[in-house]
């Protein structure tokens, strides 16, 4: 036990420490202002005071701190993507969350478990193939292993899922990592609260002034800001954000639901992904399971929760795992994903001088959330965008030059 | 929900002898994105029917229904 909490036993006072100061009334001006208080924009701000010395920040976030689609994502963290850009991408950001709880001081939970993605179909052999060789050539560890292996990693499973949808194979993935979701927005908060960034919670952004196609200033519910540089990392708001700049983009909004069972002994050590079945599901440090599937169909800006959605995941669950029939569901929400035509995000920068997109996160973006921050940093102090990403530029549907990831969702959405 | 397919967004397209590369691309790839009343395909499975249907995609509240081209006979 740390002797410093000793103190608080002889103590009628019990401070809890706070993570960051709570910032009321903004500046008349900063170097940068960054629209959205999720993990991405959090690790921007962290990256730009650390990397580039960049800390007079405003980071403007309408809810809470983590409150958004960093919160309601299913924490997964993974680099088995299908592209080779994708790949090296992701690649860069497992690695950076392996030292993450340490660099942030907090710890992030961050727990390796391996991660099957299980094909029940010859065509899904064929992608899960496919996907491990790309990872090889690039040197991230996947390989397509048979029914024996997954049986022996998760001996609960019944492979023939019922005999509905017999298990054939699957993709293993070594690297797959769970992480404490809103803990990462946490410690990226105060860690830049810390170097001088300063983050407005309940503040929303009415209105970006743009003078002859540069950024000037931001209009927010707490009064005008003066400032070059905006970034939006807005997540499923993004529409409403390029709106205001006038930029078009090919990003529609679909709910993405997910659910938590209650709490049970430790018995699932690995990530399961099955696309036929859309699910994907993992356990918590809690003891929860936590489950996800495909995006609701139909475009919508709303986070309700359906039973349809409940119905159609537990079925399939309980086709992989029948002893969890009498398992409850405790609690069920969802998230609004920014949604693009080749699922590969969109970063850098755009056709407003002094604006900067990232954004079409849509069901992949909290595995990225420390090299998006890295490098939307860079991107913005240097006003170049990083190699890394430059597969990612919004510009890429004009040129026709898309970066397909859809065979790399984790389930068929 | 399963009743009822969703199309995407009525949109009329560019001639595309006439349009720019940009314009077809920006067809082709570019949505209007941001929230609000809009015209929609939709799909009846049981009756095998495509028609138009005019909804918030905030509130998810539909207004309207019809057959495409046939908007004012309603």
């Amino acid at each position: 036990m740390p002797l410093g909490l000793l103190k608080y036993a002889l103590s009628k006072e019990h401070p809890a420490p706070r993570f960051f100061r709570d910032c009321t009334e903004p500046k008349k001006s900063y170097d940068a202002v960054i629209i959205g208080g999720g993990g991405h924009g959090l690790a921007a701000a962290y990256y730009l005071a650390k990397d580039f010395g960049i800390t007079n920040v405003a980071v403007l976030e309408k809810g809470y701190i983590g409150g958004g689609n960093t919160g309601r994502n299913t924490t997964i963290v993974r680099s088995n993507y299908l592209t080779p850009e994708g790949v090296n991408f992701y690649d860069a950001s497992v690695k950076m969350y392996e030292d993450l709880s340490q660099e942030l001081d907090l710890n992030l939970f961050y727990s390796t478990r391996g991660h099957f993605t299980l094909a029940h179909t010859d065509s899904a052999m064929r992608t899960m193939r496919w996907r491990a060789e790309v990872n090889k050539h690039v040197g991230v560890e996947s390989r397509v292993v048979g029914p024996d292996e997954i049986s022996q990693a998760c001996p609960q499973l019944d492979i023939s899922c019922s005999g509905q949808a017999p298990i054939q194979g699957a993709l293993y993935h070594a690297p797959g990592s769970v992480a404490r979701h809103d803990a990462v927005a946490w410690g990226y908060a105060k860690e830049a609260d810390r170097m001088g960034v300063e983050i407005f919670q309940s503040t929303e952004v009415t209105g970006i002034d743009v003078k002859s196609g540069k950024v000037v200033g931001v209009n927010t519910s707490k009064g005008y800001i003066e400032t070059n540089r905006v970034l939006s990392a807005v997540a499923g708001f993004t529409p409403r954000i390029t709106e205001m700049v006038d930029i078009e983009t090919p990003i529609v909004i679909h709910p993405l639901q997910a659910c938590v069972s209650e709490p049970m002994k430790p018995w699932l050590d690995t990530i399961l992904v099955s696309g036929s079945l859309h699910v994907y599901v993992s356990q918590s440090s809690r003891g929860e399971l936590v489950m996800g599937s495909s995006l609701d169909p139909y475009e919508m800006h709303s986070t309700r929760s359906s039973l349809d959605f409940v119905e159609g995941l537990t079925s399939h669950i309980v086709d992989m795992f029948p002893f969890l029939s009498n398992v409850k569901v405790v609690r069920q929400w969802a998230g609004m994903a920014d949604l693009t035509p080749d699922f590969a995000p969109i970063m850098g920068k755009t056709p407003v001088e002094g604006f900067y997109l990232d954004a079409g996160w849509g069901t992949w973006g909290f595995k990225a959330t420390p090299i998006s921050g890295k490098t939307m940093a860079e991107t913005m102090a240097r006003d170049i965008a990083p190699d890394l990403i430059e597969p990612f530029r919004l510009t890429r549907f004009e040129d026709y030059e898309l970066t397909g990831e859809k065979g790399a969702a984790s389930v068929g959405h | 929900m399963s009743e009822f397919t969703y199309g995407g967004e009525y949109r009329d397209m560019p001639d595309p002898d006439t349009c720019t590369d940009k314009e077809w691309a920006a067809y082709v790839h570019y949505r209007n994105g941001a929230p609000g009343l809009k015209k929609e395909w939709w799909y009846h499975g049981p009756s095998g029917t495509w028609f138009i249907a005019e909804r918030d995609t905030m509130t998810d509240k539909i207004s309207r229904t019809y057959i495409a081209g046939q908007e004012e006979a309603k």
